[in-house]
């Protein structure tokens, strides 16, 4: 166990930089998501902590060590692949003792660990069988076991999780989350799922062309993106945009449409300008007394949600999450407002969060 | 062809059967004739039913050969047809098992240059190269040796192709998983690529054996002595000059029991390869 540091960690292939100087302090036992769209970098990042890629600028350290320089083997890691990367003509047992072998383990050494890696991932029935005989799931926990056997310093998850189906998948995020829990160990796990991100990470990276556009709680993530790139990351469906203009004073703010709305928490006493209005789906109720009417143009019924995508007035889409019960039809008028304090305010231009 | 008509099935069968024919005769036909005395063979008379003198003619071709080849065994000379053919399939595995490793897993400078100087090496057979390769093993006093029949056809790229090709599909992860494991270079050869290879290795095995085997035009440039003489070299020359010298009934069982050894690697190692196939590990 230990703390992985960040430090300035770049990484270019020739003159294409795909890391731009990334700084993070993991600290002992927490558990990180790093999480973006494909060729965001996250993945890179990940194999760099591990090795298999090397930085062209910067410093890594895992635990007191500095690590730039030190192959896989030495850095006290453990990595889940997401294609679990198992050996194919190894049985089970094989499989998660050949890393202790090469270390030199004695036999009955190797044996407990296995034998309590299989425990905790109830996997004793299969110890002799060949991955292939194995389910998608059962493969994934001997990938884990690997790890496990290995008693890292910190644990590397590359999307462990993609190539399962969705029952599957929930299924493994919680026992992921359960056994971190349970050993306590640095986890580092990269993901293009942000509901997996959300559910499993202490912290969460989230990336954006390379850099680390906010780092934080996930919650606090939700409620206070830093950029309009997070608050449309985090949040599903994704946040609502709306272009408008922050009245003098910074009380309220005027839509395109010439809808007024009054800011509360989010007002900006020294502001005034054209911003981006952020409201999330679930902060939006029907209101029959005023607020925006939204053109329905799709309904999706969820069961206890109904979502809601519909026109504004002026041009622009938008999405509701209304409770189940709600009954609209395409082609309905639905007045919906948000809850005062839920808005959020973006810089028109940068995209950077205001206040 | 869900349909089960009579007429196309015997179609089918006669069609078969005629190929097996076509390619099962001659070597009854050989068969035959190595259990006839020579006298009915020479003159064209030979019966299509086993004759008399199977344990005449091949006692006489395992013990003391014809007189055409000054009476040198066969089974010395299937002794080394065996050796060689094993020697060949098994220094081309190595080596070729090798270089594929090499130019797939490693990158070093002009990998790509080494590559396709081993793939250009395909578009020279050993005939195109056989004046200066004799010259080479002349000068290094290895005629008549086993290493002079084996080594020159050693180097090939159709194995290191081969071997290539199955590498590339090696997922990256699997070898980056073993560098985590702490598997360093050699180790990895001997625990993933070698045990994920054997089917390969073994069909490759069949086809080399058998390449080694059939090998005529180089032991014949490089065996001067009777004594390392290979089977095919050693049938050729019993049957030199006028059909009458020739001692037919024993030519006809040497090559028989030339047929033998791969035949029975083919049979053996099918099996091998056919259990690699059925049950793949990837």
């Amino acid at each position: 166990m230990a703390t992985v540091g960040l430090r300035g960690v770049r990484k270019s292939y020739g003159a294409m930089a795909v890391l731009h100087g990334i700084d993070c302090e993991i600290a002992d036992g927490e558990f990180v998501v790093i999480v973006g769209p494909s060729g965001c970098g996250k993945s890179t990042l990940l194999r760099t902590i591990a090795g298999l890629e090397t930085i062209t600028a910067g410093e890594i350290w895992i635990g007191d060590r500095k690590v730039n320089q030190l192959e896989p083997k030495d850095r006290d890691i453990a990595m889940v692949f997401q294609n679990y990367a198992l050996y194919p003509h190894m049985s089970v047992f094989d499989n998660m003792a050949y890393g202790l072998r090469i270390r030199g383990l004695s036999k009955p050494d190797i044996a407990t660990r296995v034998a309590r890696a299989a425990g905790i991932l109830q996997l004793e029935p299969f110890l002799q069988r060949k991955p292939r005989q194995l389910s998608g799931g059962q493969r994934q926990r001997v990938a884990m076991g690997r790890a496990i056997v290995r008693e890292p310093a910190a644990f590397l998850f590359d999307e462990p999780l993609s190539n399962l189906d969705a029952k599957l998948r929930v299924q493994m995020r919680v026992e992921i989350k359960r056994l971190q829990q349970q050993l306590g160990v640095t986890s580092i796990y990269v993901t293009h799922d942000q509901v997996e991100a959300m559910t499993l990470a202490d912290r969460l990276i989230v990336m954006n062309a390379g850099h680390a556009e906010q780092i934080g709680a996930p919650l606090a993530l939700y409620t206070t993106p830093a950029t309009t790139y997070v608050a449309g990351f985090i949040g599903s469906p994704a946040m609502n945009f709306l272009p408008a203009r922050l009245a003098a004073g910074g009380e309220s703010v005027e839509l395109d449409g010439g809808t007024r709305l009054l800011l509360g928490a989010a007002r900006r006493p020294d502001g005034g300008g054209p911003v981006t209005l952020g409201v999330r789906p679930e902060h939006l109720t029907v209101a029959p007394n005023g607020g925006l009417a939204l053109t329905v143009e799709l309904v999706e019924a969820l069961g206890a949600d109904t979502l809601v995508y519909g026109r504004l007035p002026s041009d622009t889409t938008m999405v509701a999450r209304l409770p189940g019960t709600t009954t609209v039809r395409i082609g309905d008028i639905v007045t919906v407002a948000p809850a005062q304090d839920s808005l959020h305010l973006f810089d028109a231009e940068s995209g950077k969060r205001l206040g | 062809m869900v349909e089960n008509r009579p007429i196309g099935r015997l179609l089918a069968h006669f069609i078969l059967i005629i190929g097996v024919i076509v390619v099962a005769f001659p070597v009854y036909y050989t068969f035959v004739a190595s259990t006839q005395a020579t006298q009915p063979i020479s003159v064209g008379q030979i019966s299509l039913l086993p004759g008399d003198q199977l344990l005449n003619n091949y006692a006489q071709a395992l013990s003391h050969g014809v007189a055409k080849t000054s009476g040198t065994p066969v089974g010395g000379m299937l002794l080394n047809s065996f050796i060689v053919a094993l020697l060949i399939a098994v220094g081309k595995i190595a080596i070729s098992l090798l270089s594929a490793y090499a130019v797939v897993f490693f990158s070093f400078r002009l990998r790509m240059v080494f590559f396709w100087m081993i793939f250009i090496t395909l578009m020279l057979p050993v005939e195109v190269r056989i004046l200066p390769t004799y010259k080479v093993v002349a000068e290094l006093g290895m005629l008549d040796s086993f290493a002079g029949l084996t080594i020159p056809l050693i180097a090939s790229a159709t194995a290191t192709l081969l071997f290539r090709q199955f590498f590339l599909t090696l997922p990256d992860e699997l070898v980056e998983a073993a560098k985590i494991d702490g598997a360093g270079p050699l180790r990895f050869l001997r625990d993933m690529v070698i045990p994920l290879s054997r089917t390969n290795i073994a069909a490759l095995f069949v086809i080399l054996f058998i390449y080694g085997w059939n090998q005529y035009l180089w032991p014949l440039l490089i065996t001067n002595s009777g004594d390392m003489e290979t089977v095919i070299i050693g049938i050729k020359r019993m049957m030199g000059g006028a059909d009458a010298d020739t001692d037919w009934g024993a030519v006809m069982a040497t090559t028989m029991l030339a047929m033998l050894p791969p035949v029975a690697v083919v049979m053996l190692m099918q099996r091998w390869f056919v259990k690699g196939l059925v049950d793949a590990e990837k």
